[in-house]
């Protein structure tokens, strides 16, 4: 393992020891990571974070409803094509001109070993992983239109994200290495907040904490607030110049936290909340 | 010990392949992990595991299998020469935690603590089902210590690690669907993925294009072709409680096949029969109620419904105002379901009792009425027709019934099954 660099985090990111080891697993095997969990948990930011640390660059292809597995290889532009030979412009004759590269294909092309981050797979058709198998197996495509074989340089770091929307296929989890990310602990928490606010004052952050868990813990939120959120809460709270009594206010007019904006995302949650609190500390 | 390892985890129900097997190996050889168990339980788990779902029944596994076995590990870790170790925490630790081991006795005298200390928890362990010590007590201090790998994590204290990870089963409440059984509902349900071509013209169709170029002498003629995508809308409607109790397990195990298949599809509990509230979330049924009056407004007429429920009750239930056991309710409940029907064109019934036992029962005949025949039995069998019911287009003679139409011989049932 001495030769290979190994992921521990950055001082952006907190890893827990579980998802260091599943990374550092995945870039020894060349094989894609495969990662799940609430939105919010930093999924996304871990490619970058691990493209950060270990001085690889970084290719996003973010997955929407209508991606195809083929736009991640690359396109053939026929319609220009068609257009251009009409006009008789010259480039028609050279088919290459017109093969439009993909995200795949970049990193491929990479001069050092890339992070490619595919994110959100699970948005695309069902059929999409499969679509893709031999690709991140072989590292390779077959380019039809201009018979040429790409094969990738360095095998890319792939960081897949999924939030569950759909199930994926089995073929396709056979490759790669999973994790879940779980929802922090409260220590991990803090481990987490004091990485992006280093100097905050520790009573405030310790009542932000125990708001956030109180929020979170409510039964039948419609969303329940992740890390960023708390993270967008506590930016709010530091700018604003909050006193940490504040969020401890036992005045019953008050119930909710204050700027609980960024905690609660739909103005359901935020009643049924302000009704729980209000029955709890009646029945007090 | 790894063979028995994997057929064990194939005895419990988790998916593994010898794929993945074969993962886990090469990565062991090209040692990702330190020699500790707990390096090991994430190893195995990110290669094994594909699916947070099994997390828990993957750390059951493992605790019945690898019980005793960290002894190995602790082993191991025991005879790791001394200079090893040393490199290895002068890499790890600042200048100034090396300062504190200093104080503390040099190196030497911390080792000798250390392997005190595997000894220790080896007799110890044999017992119990603990690790030993907190990381307050370790000479390691803030750092937090773990004895069985020598592993000194970037975050995280001794407490932390005092039980062992796999033993304290975080993941139990995602093994909460019952993915037993649900496959063959779930090759079913599949069937009601409809990958009809409908909708805008969105996508261009280059064989469609560059042949009618062709045939047009080069002319540019562009075709499009509308996008495909699973457009399957659902409405899921699940009896619970009193008498379906004993078929809740089946339809969980519907409820979680379907969840996974639809791009739009929401679920309603009712109780015996469909009143004028539904509610979706059943801890909550007394508190959150929807109207289902909203939900015949809310949702389209493409939506397909299916109802689930055994549709035993007495007929009282069903066609009387007031007849429902729990609340009273204005209109009947055979009202609520011509709405229901009238809404929704495309509407099955499933019922888990046998069909053989259908026509004992005069509230299921009522009901069977009132759909028009179109209860099915929920087995796999069952599911096709309802699926092909589902799927077949909607003759458009549905007419939308007044909220005072109260008959319920109103519609004849052609078929009854």
């Amino acid at each position: 393992m001495s030769e290979l660099q190994r992921f521990t985090g950055t001082d952006r990111y907190v890893a827990t020891d579980d998802l260091m080891m599943a990374v550092n697993a995945a870039i020894t095997l060349a094989r894609p990571l495969l990662i799940k969990g609430e939105p919010g948990t930093g999924k996304t930011q871990l490619a970058q974070e691990i493209a950060c640390s270990l001085e690889r660059p970084l290719y996003e292809w973010h997955i929407k409803s209508t991606s195809k597995a083929q736009q991640g290889l690359y396109e053939y532009d026929a319609v220009s094509r068609l257009r251009d030979s009409q006009l008789g412009e010259e480039r028609v004759h050279d088919i290459r001109n017109y093969i439009v590269k993909g995200r795949l294909w970049e990193a491929f092309e990479s001069a050092v070993q890339p992070v490619l981050l595919i994110d959100e797979i699970d948005k695309a058709d069902i059929e999409f992983p499969n679509d893709l198998l031999r690709e991140l197996d072989r590292m390779e495509f077959y380019v039809h239109e201009t018979r040429e074989l790409i094969r990738a340089r360095h095998r890319p770091i792939i960081i897949i994200t999924s939030n569950n929307e759909k199930e994926l296929p089995d073929a396709f989890l056979r490759r790669c290495f999973f994790h879940y990310i779980r929802f922090p602990d409260e220590e991990t928490m803090r481990a987490i907040v004091a990485v992006h606010f280093p100097d905050l004052k520790k009573e405030l952050l310790a009542e932000a904490l125990a708001s956030f868990f109180e929020v979170r813990a409510t039964p039948a939120l419609r969303k329940k607030p992740s890390t960023s959120e708390l993270l967008d809460w506590i930016k709010l709270l530091v700018a604003e110049d909050i006193p940490p009594e504040a969020l401890r206010s036992a005045d019953a007019r008050k119930v909710i936290p204050i700027l609980h904006g960024a905690l609660l995302k739909n103005e359901q949650d935020v009643h049924l909340f302000e009704q729980l609190v209000f029955a709890h500390r009646r029945a007090r | 010990m790894l063979v028995p390892f994997f057929f064990e985890l194939r005895a419990a129900g988790v998916p593994v392949s010898l794929t993945e097997f074969l993962t886990l190996l090469a990565a062991l050889r090209a040692r990702v992990a330190d020699p500790s168990a707990q390096e090991f339980y994430y190893l195995a788990r990110a290669s094994l595991v594909k699916d947070e779902r099994h997390y828990d029944r993957f750390d059951r596994v493992f605790a019945r299998v690898f019980q005793g076995a960290e002894q190995v590990f602790a082993r191991l870790a025991a005879s790791v020469p001394q200079e090893w170790l040393q490199s290895l925490a002068s890499r790890v630790f600042s200048a100034e935690e090396r300062r504190r081991v200093q104080a503390l006795g040099g190196w030497d005298k911390l080792l000798e603590t250390l392997r005190q200390r595997l000894r220790e928890q080896q007799e110890r362990h044999a017992g119990g089902s603990r690790w030993i010590g907190s990381g307050g007590t370790s000479p390691f201090g803030a750092h937090g210590f773990n004895p069985e790998g020598i592993r000194f994590g970037r975050q995280g204290g001794g407490a932390r690690r005092a039980v062992k990870v796999w033993e304290r089963r975080e993941y139990r409440n995602f093994d909460d669907t019952v993915e037993l059984g649900t496959r063959n509902l779930k090759l079913a349900l599949r069937r009601l993925r409809r990958f009809a071509r409908e909708g805008a013209l969105e996508e261009l169709d280059l064989d469609g294009t560059i042949d009618a170029t062709a045939r047009n002498g080069g002319l540019l003629d562009l075709k499009l072709v509308p996008e495909r995508h699973n457009s399957s809308r659902v409405l899921l409607f699940l009896d619970v409680g009193g008498s379906m109790d004993g078929h809740v397990r089946i339809c969980e195990e519907l409820f979680s096949a379907a969840r996974s298949e639809f791009k739009h599809l929401e679920h309603f509990y009712f109780h015996n029969f469909l009143y004028e509230n539904l509610w979706t979330d059943n801890v909550r049924r007394f508190d959150t109620l929807t109207p289902t009056e909203r939900v015949l407004r809310t949702y389209g007429r493409d939506y397909r419904v299916i109802l689930v429920g055994d549709a035993a009750m007495s007929p009282y239930e069903i066609v009387q105002p007031g007849g429902s056991i729990e609340h009273w309710n204005s209109e009947a409940g055979a009202v609520w379901m011509q709405r229901l029907c009238a809404a929704f064109p495309r509407l099955v019934w499933l019922n888990p009792e046998p069909p053989a036992s259908w026509e004992y029962n005069p509230s299921n005949r009522i009901t069977r009425e009132l759909i028009r025949g179109r209860m099915f039995h929920l087995s796999l069998a069952g599911l096709e027709l309802a699926i092909a019911e589902l799927r077949r287009p909607v003759s458009g003679t549905a007419t939308l019934v007044g909220a005072g139409a109260t008959s319920i011989t109103q519609s004849p049932p052609p078929g009854v099954s």
